[in-house]
């Protein structure tokens, strides 16, 4: 069964000069992860927000478990849980003042949004933290406690619009174990991401948005077949430089790729070709600054996919590209 | 239905636990009336003659209520455009809860402190020589008027916050529009004294009918300004009652319908 399903989602912003969604097709099999991965701009929040009955589409139609959310968002409501980019708790209160307001107002009654508050906290590990205000808490807990609030009637349909978005690895590493434990309780989850390696880890199934549409859909070691294997990347001084890519398009096959100080290319054989690359430019008495194996970006999934860079991403704050790049 | 009213005092519980959590906002938002009530006794009470028995500071009262109630026009847009930068509201509005509870309840947040606020006030007005001559009931009247308009001011501070985006904006532009709107009015000076065209506007302003109105019921003789024969001056009452009756028929529906369509 489709737990959501969303058809044909056009939505332009101001007065249509901005088309964020473009027909837009796509669904989350019940019980199951779909990663929508894609640049900033590519309209991924766009479709959660209409997903979540935020925001209404100029056209096409969509469905959670089976509720039409443009005739009746309030209905959609009661069975989602939104998590969004910017953690959406009120960050004056402390996390148990969050998770017990926002717990009445899923009509539990006091007793028991206490009580659920209570498990919630014990479960994300923030006990802890529970009576200090939100202002306090790491970019981590943060996102733990947003992802808290939005499980307290235990939803149908989950909703996370970049959770991992601005977090430090470790902080995402935690969110990807919380996550994954969500999943394995049945969850219907739809997650949006920049990370290709994010989707990797969580989703069952992938949908790749650019420009407001899907441009490729499936597993994701289907994604990662179209897209090619893993790159050979070697940074080294500018001296080297032409010998070195002399050394990858050799071992590579391919003609290397050269961006300021790293050469790269594409290749098959993983290690053994890292390996024979090595003792090529030790030969070469070529001392390399950083060398590895790379496995495919996003930016990979799109030039293979569109023939563009996604462009969006390039604009990025410095920071967010760091973490991206692990 | 059933759950509106509940779901509204939640919300309202939650600016009460801000206020708690965050006491400088208490601080803040009780001291700058009690400073207007000392600047203004002390500063130009001496120097204005108005002939009123007990001296300045009996118009003067009505005028600081008046103007503080206003500034809550302010205070409600500001933390409602801040709920909206920080995607609470667009947490609340993916929650199953009573159109409107989230605006509604914070109407009610922002009227409870506008009673702490106007109590403090009033203590200090006291302290500094104030004295309605009216009896309790006109007094409790008065204070219910100021407690009306506050509430219905809010409203156009939802309709505001929800339409605006910066919190800081919202507090920049809430300040240049109701500062002068507050002192075009009878609050402060007599509004004979003004321009033709500023009297005009100083007439029919609805901080004027207020203040005017708030004399009345405090057991002022003097209107202070309410000279020309308008229907307004004429009928303070009246008038006031018809403005907040207005400002809550349209600002109410336009703003809950607002917060249903709105989208950060």
């Amino acid at each position: 069964m489709k737990t959501v399903e969303a058809k044909h989602l056009v939505k332009t912003y101001r007065n249509g000069e901005v088309k964020a969604l473009n027909d837009l097709s796509l669904d989350v099999e019940e019980g199951t992860v779909l990663g929508v991965l894609g640049p900033n701009g590519a309209g991924k929040t766009t479709t959660v927000r209409i997903l979540a009955t935020l925001l209404k589409p100029d056209s096409g139609s969509a469905t959670v478990a089976g509720i039409d959310v443009i005739k009746n968002p309030e209905k959609v409501r009661e069975v989602i849980g939104l998590s969004g980019q910017y953690a959406a708790v009120d960050e004056t209160l402390t996390g148990w003042d969050n998770l017990v307001m926002f717990g009445r107002l899923y009509h539990l009654g006091y007793k028991k949004s206490v009580d659920r508050a209570n498990e919630l906290l014990e479960r994300f590990d923030l006990v802890e933290a529970a009576k200090r205000p939100i202002t306090t808490y790491s970019g981590g807990m943060r996102r733990r406690l947003d992802l808290a609030a939005s499980l307290i009637v235990r939803p149908k349909v989950l909703f996370l619009d970049e959770p991992t978005t601005g977090l430090d690895p470790r902080g995402r590493q935690d969110m990807w174990s919380v996550i994954q434990e969500l999943v394995t309780g049945g969850v219907t989850v739809l997650l949006t991401t920049q990370y290709l390696e994010e989707a990797d880890q969580l989703a069952d199934d992938i949908a790749v948005i650019d420009r407001g549409t899907v441009i490729a859909r499936g597993t994701s070691d289907a994604l990662k077949t179209q897209v090619g294997g893993e790159k050979l990347e070697i940074t080294v001084d500018n001296a080297d430089l032409a010998k070195t890519q002399e050394i990858v398009t050799r071992v590579s096959g391919h003609s290397a790729y050269v961006n300021t100080r790293t050469v790269s290319a594409p290749v098959v054989n993983g290690s053994k070709d890292l390996l024979e690359a090595l003792r090529a430019l030790d030969d070469a008495k070529i001392h390399p600054l950083d060398i590895g194996l790379r496995r495919p970006s996003l930016d990979d999934v799109f030039l293979s996919l569109t023939g563009h860079v996604a462009e969006e991403i390039s604009a990025e704050p410095a920071t967010q590209k760091k973490g991206r790049k692990k | 239905m059933n759950h509106a009213i509940s779901d509204a005092l939640v919300i309202t519980k939650r600016q009460l636990l801000q206020l708690s959590r965050v006491p400088e906002v208490l601080i803040f938002s009780t001291i700058q009336p009690v400073m207007f009530v000392l600047l203004f006794r002390y500063v130009f009470g001496g120097s204005i003659d108005t002939g009123q028995p007990g001296g300045y500071v009996q118009l003067l009262m009505p005028g600081i209520f008046v103007q503080t109630v206003a500034f809550t026009l302010v205070a409600t847009a500001s933390g409602l455009a801040e709920d909206m930068k920080k995607g609470l509201i667009d947490r609340f509005r993916s929650l199953p809860i009573s159109r409107g509870a989230v605006v509604i309840g914070r109407t009610f947040g922002d009227a409870l402190l506008n009673i702490l606020v106007l109590a403090i006030m009033a203590t200090t007005g006291y302290v500094v020589g104030w004295r309605p001559t009216s009896g309790i009931l006109q007094i409790t009247l008065a204070f219910f008027f100021l407690f009306m308009f506050g509430y219905a001011l809010s409203w156009i501070g939802i309709f505001v916050g929800l339409s605006v985006k910066d919190a800081r904006t919202v507090q920049n532009v809430g300040f240049i529009v109701t500062f002068p709107l507050t002192f075009l009015s009878n609050a402060f000076a007599p509004t004979t004294g003004m321009p033709r065209v500023l009297q005009y506007f100083a007439e029919w302003n609805p901080v004027s009918s207020m203040v005017a109105a708030c004399r009345q019921l405090f057991g002022l003789e003097n209107q202070f300004g309410a000279t020309a024969n308008s229907w307004p001056s004429q009928n303070p009452l009246a008038t006031s009652l018809i403005y907040m009756a207005l400002l809550m028929l349209i600002f109410i529906p336009l703003s809950i319908r607002k917060y249903k369509n709105t989208s950060a």
